[in-house]
This record gives structure tokens, C-alpha cells and sequence, in this order.
């Protein structure tokens, strides 16, 4: 597949970045005229895998995550969230409706939703090295670039 | 966030983005607020709310928890689309009142 467009970000794993990554995500999806719709589900899928780095990765601290943005031909974009902190050694426990390993009023659906909410989820992770989990979504607009 | 109670029934008119950032306060506020009014019932209002992840439910299965320890109730009502279609996920329909 041919690469139309991409974006890099990195931040700090503050939950304040929360609502910035999601903006970000959503105005490069916009780039390519989504529906409303499609918007929201990327913004929401987002949030949840920002969510995990922030909540999961890093528990001594505050490390870095990054987000990559790169839309294909034929609308297909995808958003690579990755973190270096501690990973997951269990990615289908992890993966499971209402599986936490945080108190704090988490619900445990955070993969629940990012399936739900995009096309696909692929998770990549190393224990003591981090996790990627890439998000990929069609949407509808027309390719401008 | 503004909230009120009456007749013993706490309504809480959430507003913004809830993400795993804005919970803890809101979550702060309404736990003080069934601490202090002691309600029978609790009424969260998503009418105003512009953004909801998966936090969202953590924010509601917590004060379900709460209320139902002292034997009260919850009722969410404004849920648009998308944050129903994450609280149908949940499983809380079969805790929680849902309008």
C-alpha cells in the first residue's frame, strides 16, 4: 500500500496529553474528509490505547509515549500508539472484557473499545520494552492527496 | 459540572470530555456529594458530555458501587449513541437504570 501521508508525536505520559492526542489524531484524519462519525471513533479508540500507556507502561514514573499516523491509498489510515515501559506478558489476558490489573475505577474495557471502534487492533509487546498497538481504519472521504 | 439534590434523588449534569483525566475529579466531587446529601437515588446526566471513553464507565461502575453499598440507586439518562453503544459493553444495563 502506498503511504499518502504521516504524521509523528511524541509526548510525556501526562493524562493531560489524553484529549491532546486524540485532537491531533482526529485533525490529521480530518485531512481526508471522514465523517463526523468515523472522526469519533478514531478519537475514542485513541484515548483508550493513550490510556494504557499512560495508566500501564510507565509505574515508576513518567516515560514517553508516541503516536504515528499514516494514511494509505484508499483512505486506509493507521495509528501506531507505542510506549517503551514495561509491557505485557500476557496480551490475550490483557485483551479480555473487564481484565485489569488497576484499581482506581478502570473498567477494563480499553481493548473491548478499541475493537469496537476501528476496523482492526494488532498488539506487539516485549516485557521490560513496551508495546505497540496499531489501530487501522477505513474512512469513507475522498483521497485528496 | 453542576448538581442538585432533591427528594432525596442527587442529579448530577456531567458536562465536557470524560477521559481517564477529568474522571478523578468528577468522581471526587460526587462521592463527597453521596457522602454529605446521602441520596436514595443518583442521576448522572451525560446530556452535556462532548467526549466519553472507557473511563466513563469506570466512573459509573464506581459510584454503583457506592450507592449500592448503601442501598441506593443509579439511574444515567443523555446518553448519546456512541457512549451507549460503551456502556452496552459493559454489562452495566443489568446493574443500572439506563433512560
Amino acid at each position: 500500500m502506498k503511504k499518502l501521508n504521516t504524521f509523528r508525536l511524541s509526548f510525556p505520559s501526562k493524562s493531560l496529553n489524553e484529549g491532546f492526542s486524540r485532537a491531533v489524531t482526529a485533525a490529521f484524519a480530518a485531512l481526508c474528509d471522514p465523517t463526523v462519525e468515523e472522526i469519533c471513533d478514531l478519537k475514542t479508540a485513541v484515548s483508550e490505547a493513550v490510556t494504557n500507556c499512560i495508566v500501564h507502561a510507565y509505574p515508576n514514573g513518567e516515560g514517553v509515549v508516541y503516536i504515528e499516523g499514516t494514511l494509505f491509498e484508499g483512505n486506509i489510515l493507521k495509528i501506531k500508539i507505542r510506549d517503551r515501559g514495561v509491557g505485557i506478558s500476557d496480551i490475550k489476558q490483557a485483551m479480555e472484557p473487564l481484565y485489569t490489573t488497576a484499581g482506581d475505577d478502570r473498567s477494563g474495557l480499553g481493548f473491548c473499545v478499541m475493537e469496537s471502534f476501528s476496523d482492526k487492533v494488532g498488539v506487539r509487546s516485549t516485557v521490560g520494552k513496551g508495546t505497540v498497538v496499531t489501530l487501522t481504519k477505513k474512512l469513507s472521504g475522498k483521497e485528496k492527496l | 459540572m453542576k448538581m442538585q439534590c432533591k427528594n432525596k434523588i442527587l442529579t448530577v449534569f456531567l458536562d465536557g470530555e470524560i477521559d481517564h483525566h477529568s474522571a478523578p475529579s468528577v468522581r471526587n466531587a460526587v462521592d463527597e456529594a453521596i457522602l454529605s446529601d446521602s441520596p436514595e437515588k443518583l442521576e448522572l446526566d451525560f446530556s452535556a458530555v462532548t467526549f466519553m471513553d472507557s473511563s466513563g464507565i469506570g466512573l459509573i461502575m464506581g459510584r454503583y458501587k457506592l450507592m449500592n453499598g448503601r442501598g441506593g440507586i443509579v439511574r444515567v439518562i443523555g446518553l448519546k449513541k456512541r457512549d451507549r453503544r460503551i456502556v452496552e459493553m459493559s454489562g452495566l444495563k443489568k446493574l443500572i437504570e439506563i433512560g
